[in-house]
């Protein structure tokens, strides 16, 4: 299938004087995992709001399995949503609440009960039924959530920050049951997030919005590895961002005045930034204290060590210009024993520059 | 130490405060003597007594209907007023209508009854309505006073209700009419059913406006209590206050022992 | 002005327009009601207090009259209600006698409210339910017999009086009753539950926290109260104020039945007026400027109520 399953065509969205959504455009394909991320503000709640139905956009479509669904009402829609807050209903055990859709699509009892008692146990809630929702816990109460939808069968699944809610470990245990779910049942998902680790761990693909536009989709290497810009760079994990000036005499190298030495790399193109991830860089102490300038190598004086288990982070000051290196701790023989105010050196492949 | 002694001097003497009055006219009330204050026995005579009063009998007919006509009334007109006042931005002249919908919180009583009785009379002599004061305009201005006490406490209620239940409920397949009843409806149950209760309570206590309001016949409770204990007091009244508190007790500890097994469940 | 009167003509309009919708009923019903039985008749007391008094029925002129004799029509508008209740020191004293009611219970209502609405917030939830409770029952019991109950404990005869002279402490019942005080007495009792309901909402949600946390800065107790927790408890204290002074000002049935003839009140003065002098204009005019007095209460508890959402029990 070329064509994307959920197309997302030019929409804006004000509110007062606010523009919420500046001609966003987005395809989501079939069976994808998709996340939507960006800091609070973005605009990604307010497209996820779009898509369920729930506000209207100035302008643009919405298609849906080839369906314009830009002014169907959010009951009619074929999709479904996941709260942040759950939503769940307050005044109905676990099965009323999972089988609320059911009833309102008029489906006989059978296969209501048929369903609902499937759902249930796909998600490990059978035995609950009886229960009310302010007598579950909070992993229990998003499963219900869950339920609630999947149910329903959709074509689409929304989910609004749906690990938010519970505490570190059930969240990173819920991380990879939801990736699982998604994968035996084939459904889309569209997961909104502020959460850049989470994001990356769960998609397939992913849109980094800000500020009412989208800046970058794609797969969470591409994202990383080569993002669009130095926000999204920022964004995701952490970046060292350094200026670049072309060299006049030698097009196969740049110089960098944060540093002050030669960069080189293979890709020549007109840009003025490069990243360098912190992993990326190798460290050792500088013994033979001497400074000579020598491509793609920096010495410095580490500012801050901080041991984090599986690797150490190292801000080093070099040429009034600080930046991160992460040392995988390899070994647990390995003795770099660089600590405060060592002399380093640093270097890296010409595979590590990224230039922005 | 010195610091916990103070709170239960506190609470204890708050408590006395608060019960000893109604106690002591319990304990009056199963006086035996015409004189309520010269002690002459235990006895249930007043009780007794009180059931053969047809004057108190019918004003607490009268009391009961009219405050459960109220309430509900005031249920259906304040739920709306509240629901607008929380959820429907576009109301002509808002401020107006707030103002209407919570000036009667704390409006004086004798200053709304006197402004419903010429009212009455104003509208008499224009246009013949109502044709006498009597329970009908008592009733309409307990309605009047209770749409402000129970929309207070709807829009406190939908001003917490998470809306993203409702959308849920719409994103499942629930049209607009059908998440109102199915799931809005129920969730703002209790508050509803509170304001019906305050609202019942209001227009069962309530001596001045119904003073105004009411005509020839239409005697409420508090009006014959009222009449009664004016210049004395009154052994029938005493007996009253004991079954009203008995009442009142009953359901209140209903409510304590609910409220209780309900916190005990959720742990 | 005229530009927002307008758009709110328009709003209208596009509801009458809708009026199959079921907003239009949900806002108009009640809008409706209060403004037929609550507005107006606000407005008919203006109006006849601004009325000439004359007997008949009704006892006032109207404020347009065919002048027969001219054919003209004559303004029957007049200040003189207002001029006279306010020249008058016997309704001026009156006022004054309300206000100083009302002021002296509301605070009597928060010195013992304040540490009993206190403690209660801040005990176990166990036992805290139960306390509500207790606080509550007072206020669902009929107003008209607590005030009642006090006639029967303070009379000349009454259970205070015996039992004082039971314990030999006093040789000659104590007049109790039938004076100012005994008025401030009923008026507390019966509005105390007014006071301690808002202010324990207030303070139950209030983080205790906050208070280990200046004890651990080592500020101490009394001062952590004065510095912390009374100014956070403001809102609690106005709410509260507010629905003990408003209604007292105008109360009418405790002075009547626990109060003496040396004292008269605003509330009672309206009664009087109306139903023995039969003064509807006067009468109209006390309401009116009873309600210009309160004016200013009403607002900081209307400001108060739509800034912190104080919420009915």
């Amino acid at each position: 299938m070329k064509e994307g399953f959920l197309k997302i065509q030019n929409v804006s969205k004000s509110f007062n004087d606010i523009q919420a959504l500046k001609n966003v455009s987005l395809e989501i394909k079939k069976s994808e995992l998709f996340s939507l991320l960006g800091s609070s503000g973005c605009g990604k709640s307010t497209l996820l709001r779009i898509i369920a139905g729930f506000e209207k956009p100035d302008s643009g479509r919405i298609y849906l399995d080839g369906e314009d669904i830009t002014d169907l009402p959010p009951y009619n829609r074929p999709l479904n949503i996941m709260f942040q807050s759950y939503a769940l209903f307050p005044h109905l055990n676990v099965f009323k609440n999972i089988s609320f859709g059911l009833k309102e699509d008029r489906l006989d009892t059978n296969t209501i009960n048929q369903r609902t008692d499937e759902i249930l146990k796909l998600l490990e809630l059978d035995g609950l039924e009886n229960r009310k929702i302010d007598e579950l816990s909070g992993g229990q109460q998003q499963r219900v959530a869950l339920a609630r939808c999947l149910v329903k069968k959709p074509k689409l699944l929304l989910l609004d920050e749906p690990l938010a809610a519970l505490d570190k470990k059930l969240r990173i245990q819920t991380q990879f049951e939801l990736v699982n779910l998604q994968y035996r049942l084939g459904i889309t998902f569209i997961i909104v997030t502020h959460d850049q680790e989470e994001a990356m761990s769960l998609s397939d693909r992913m849109a980094i919005m800000q500020d009412g536009n989208v800046l970058q989709i794609g797969n969470p290497v591409e994202i990383y590895e080569k993002p669009n810009n130095e926000y999204i760079a920022k964004f995701i994990g952490t970046a060292n961002i350094f200026k670049l000036e072309k060299n006049p005499n030698n097009n196969e190298s740049y110089f960098s005045p944060d540093l002050n030495i030669q960069i080189q790399t293979k890709n020549i193109l007109d840009k003025s930034q490069c990243l360098i991830r912190p992993e990326k860089i190798k460290i050792k102490k500088n013994e033979i204290k001497e400074n000579t300038q020598e491509i793609n190598k920096c010495f410095g004086i580490v500012k801050e060590v901080a041991y984090l288990g599986s690797y150490t982070k190292y801000l080093i000051q070099s040429n009034n210009c600080n930046f991160y290196v992460f040392h995988a701790n390899n070994s647990i023989s390995e003795k770099l024993n660089i600590k405060w105010d060592d002399e380093v050196e640093c270097s890296w492949d010409h595979g590590a520059i990224y230039l922005l | 130490m010195n610091k916990v002694f103070f709170k239960y001097l506190v609470l204890i003497f708050g408590f006395i405060f608060l019960y000893f009055p109604i106690l002591a006219l319990i304990g009056y009330s199963f006086n035996d003597s015409k004189r309520v204050m010269v002690w002459k026995g235990f006895s249930f005579r007043w009780y007794g007594e009180l059931f053969k009063n047809e004057q108190i009998l019918e004003a607490f007919y009268t009391s009961i209907e009219i405050a459960a006509l109220s309430a509900t009334f005031a249920t259906i007109l304040g739920v709306m007023a509240g629901f607008s006042l929380a959820r429907i931005a576009k109301i002509p002249f808002r401020s107006f209508f707030i103002f209407l919908s919570t000036a009667p919180l704390v409006m004086p009583e004798i200053i709304l009854g006197l402004s419903l009785l010429l009212f009455f009379v104003t509208t008499n002599n224009l246009f013949g309505l109502p044709s006498s004061k009597g329970q009908l305009t008592v009733l309409i201005a307990h309605i009047t006073f209770s749409v402000a006490f129970v929309a207070v406490i709807i829009q406190a209620r939908l001003s917490s209700f998470d809306k993203n239940i409702e959308e849920a409920a719409q994103d499942l397949g629930a049209k607009p009419n059908s998440v109102i009843w199915k799931i809005t409806t129920p969730v703002i149950m209790p508050a509803i059913i509170s304001g019906w209760l305050l609202a019942f309570t209001l227009s069962l206590d309530d001596l001045v406006v119904a003073s105004f309001t009411t005509g020839p016949g239409a005697n409420t409770l508090p009006i014959v209590v009222f009449s009664k204990v004016r210049l004395g007091l009154s052994p029938e009244v005493n007996a009253l206050s004991a079954i009203i508190m008995l009442f009142v007790v009953t359901i209140a500890v209903g409510y304590y022992i609910k409220i209780r097994n309900k916190s005990d469940v959720n742990k | 002005m005229l530009l927002g009167s307008w758009s709110n003509l328009f709003t209208i309009v596009e509801m009458i327009d809708g009026f199959k919708n079921f907003k239009f009923w949900y806002v108009f019903s009640p809008y409706f009601w209060l403004v037929l039985f609550f507005f107006i008749p606000l407005a008919i007391i203006l109006k006849i207090s601004l009325s000439v008094s004359e007997w008949g029925m009704p006892p006032y002129k109207k404020l347009f009259s065919l002048n027969e004799a001219t054919g003209s029509f004559d303004l029957n508008i007049t200040f003189s209600n207002y001029a006279f209740i306010f020249s008058d020191s016997y309704y001026f004293q009156s006022y004054l006698n309300s206000i100083s009611l009302a002021f002296t219970s509301t605070l009597i209502c928060l010195i013992i409210g304040y540490p009993i609405a206190f403690y209660v917030a801040k005990s176990k939830p166990k036992i805290r339910n139960l306390f509500l409770v207790l606080l509550v029952i007072p206020f669902w019991t009929s107003f008209l017999l607590r005030v009642y109950a006090w006639k029967v404990l303070l009379q000349g005869n009454g259970l205070i009086n015996n039992i004082l002279i039971n314990l030999n402490l006093i040789d000659e019942p104590l007049s109790m009753m039938y004076n100012h005080y005994s008025v401030i007495l009923g008026v507390v009792y019966t509005y105390l539950p007014f006071m301690i309901l808002p202010l324990y909402g207030f303070l139950v949600k209030f983080d205790l926290r906050l208070i280990e946390a200046s004890h651990d800065l080592g500020v101490r107790p009394i001062k952590t109260f004065f510095k912390i927790i009374l100014p956070l408890s403001i809102p609690g204290i106005i709410a509260g104020s507010m629905l003990v002074f408003i209604p007292v000002v105008g109360e009418f049935v405790i002075p009547e039945l626990l109060g003496g003839s040396d004292k008269l009140y605003f509330g009672k003065m309206i009664f009087d007026e109306f139903f023995v002098n039969r003064d509807w204009p006067i009468a109209s005019a006390l309401a009116m400027s009873g309600i210009l007095f309160l004016a200013i209460p009403i607002m900081v508890f209307q400001l108060a109520y739509q800034k912190y959402g104080l919420k009915n029990e």
